[in-house]
């Protein structure tokens, strides 16, 4: 039985890399809150084989497995199907749980994600096409395969090469219908998803600030400012859960492809918006709010005449509440790093990237941004 | 008592050596980690130079915002509390003063060149 070892789970860490690239070379973390394993990735080749008459109609011979990232929360494998008599080659992409099992809490499951895409692609979004779901039988744990889409995912990359110069500008308006177009997805063709809207939120966020070792007072002004502005219900929406750039495929002409739809959930559409524009997915770049590429402006009028309806004041519940977000999943990375879940020195880097967060908090609950 | 050259000294020669001589002959996945080993000692060399008169400062405007003694750490711990249980209001000047205090410290150790560190100091500037 031949198996692929992708390499180490910890040592990939924070490598998010597809259509190019070795998946090892961003610095920028994947959204934790994940645990993790140390030990090597394997992958069962023959197993993977054995599905192929099921991803294509035609079958076809597997050859060039090989892994693109182990992110925390999901494996990514780049593999080729070349058809009977080396006709057409199909280049695929296989996403699976880590170690072939782990799911986080929050994930919407392999399984379920699998079918968002094919329900969110039908409704106009562009997604990979979702070839084939693993199944129990097939032994080679959970997972979904889909076509390979070419692009770019790095985000220093696409804010800073220059064959991204041209598309750049179009990014914030594509992503605003894009996000306009997600959360109208209508919610009847939808497999059951998990309801997380601001109470939800906040309850997770206070039990995970009150499980850190660390006092950290500037998160507990945070939730008592959410307590104090909760948001009421309304009716919601599909919401994506993470996106920016790093999840999503852009080439030369924009967005490719929409990817890792593993926190996808039902809540506020004001959360995506929000957690596009948080400080750390501005990479560096802190005066273009959107993805470090342009201004809210754009986003907010391209989401509006693609249909959707910005509201400001739940807006800003979800800028604080993201910066929340992101700075628990970095201070909770003390204690991965300390029970030797991962303790690569990357991860005991991005654990005191906490203060960043600390720092956006106040600027935000203080300064206004 | 330790002989010189200090700690901060010593590391400030790690961090060129792997900065100038080793860094150059690494690529990919060693770079990248090279790239990240040399922030941490940064890190650490930035931890270490932090003065005693600093830290006093921090843990005096603790004592004086929550009238009682202890060290920075039980202080932080207390002050968290407080707020969470809403005996502190967190729009007050001098708790909005220690919260800045805190942070700054903080950053300032871990990444003095945060934009958003940058930002924010920017800000304050100007509202004065």
């Amino acid at each position: 039985m031949s198996k692929v070892v992708g390499g180490k789970c910890a040592r990939r860490f924070g490598g998010v890399a597809r259509g190019r690239g070795n998946g090892n070379t961003t610095g920028k973390a994947r959204l934790a809150g994940e645990s993790m394993a140390s030990e090597a990735i394997v992958l069962d080749e023959e197993g993977l084989s054995r599905t192929a008459d099921r991803m294509l109609p035609s079958g076809g011979r597997l050859r060039g497995l090989r892994m693109l990232s182990g992110g925390a929360s999901q494996e990514t494998w780049f593999f080729e199907l070349v058809e009977a008599g080396d006709g057409p080659v199909h280049r695929l992409v296989l996403r699976r749980a880590p170690g072939g099992c782990y799911q986080h809490a929050t994930a919407a499951g392999l399984e379920v994600e699998a079918a968002v895409i094919r329900i969110v692609g039908r409704n106009g979004i562009p997604v990979p096409t979702v070839r084939y779901v693993l199944e129990h039988g097939d032994g080679i744990g959970r997972g979904f395969v889909t076509d390979h889409v070419d692009g770019e995912t790095i985000a220093r990359k696409i804010l800073r090469d220059d064959a991204f110069a041209r598309v750049r500008p179009t990014l914030p308006a594509a992503f605003g219908s894009l996000l306009a177009r997600i959360h109208a997805v209508p919610k009847g063709e939808l497999p059951q998803l998990r309801l997380t809207g601001a109470a939800a939120t906040l309850n997770i966020l206070r039990n995970e600030v009150r499980r850190l070792d660390m006092p950290r007072p500037v998160f507990e002004v945070a939730i008592r400012w959410l307590e104090d502005h909760m948001l009421d219900d309304r009716e919601p929406a599909l919401v994506h859960g993470d996106f920016r750039l790093g999840n999503l495929i852009i080439d030369g002409h924009g967005v490719a492809a929409v990817l890792d739809w593993e926190l996808v959930h039902l809540g506020d559409p004001m959360e995506d918006i929000a957690w596009l524009c948080a400080t750390p997915w501005r990479f560096g770049a802190v005066d273009k709010p959107v993805g470090g590429l342009g201004t809210r402006e754009d986003l907010f009028a391209s989401y509006e005449a693609a249909g959707g309806a910005i509201d400001r004041a739940r807006l800003r519940w979800w800028d604080v509440s993201s910066a929340l977000r992101w700075g628990v999943n970095c201070a909770a990375m003390v204690a991965q790093y300390r029970d030797g879940t991962d303790t690569s020195l990357e991860r005991a880097m991005i654990a005191r990237r906490a203060s960043e967060n600390e720092v956006d908090l106040m600027r935000l609950l203080y300064l206004g941004d | 008592m330790q002989d010189e050259p200090t700690p901060h000294e010593i590391l400030g020669s790690v961090i060129t050596f792997l900065r100038d001589d080793v860094q150059p002959q690494l690529s990919g996945y060693s770079g990248f980690q090279m790239r990240v080993a040399i922030n941490a000692i940064e890190l650490v060399r930035r931890e270490l130079a932090v003065t005693p008169a600093h830290r006093m400062e921090l843990n005096a405007m603790l004592v004086a915002l929550l009238a009682r003694e202890g060290s920075t750490a039980d202080l932080a711990a207390e002050f968290s509390r407080r707020i969470a249980e809403r005996q502190i209001d967190p729009q007050g000047p001098a708790v909005e003063r220690c919260l800045w205090a805190l942070t700054d410290a903080k950053i300032e150790v871990d990444q003095p060149k945060y934009a958003g560190h940058l930002r924010a100091k920017a800000m304050r500037a100007a509202a004065k």
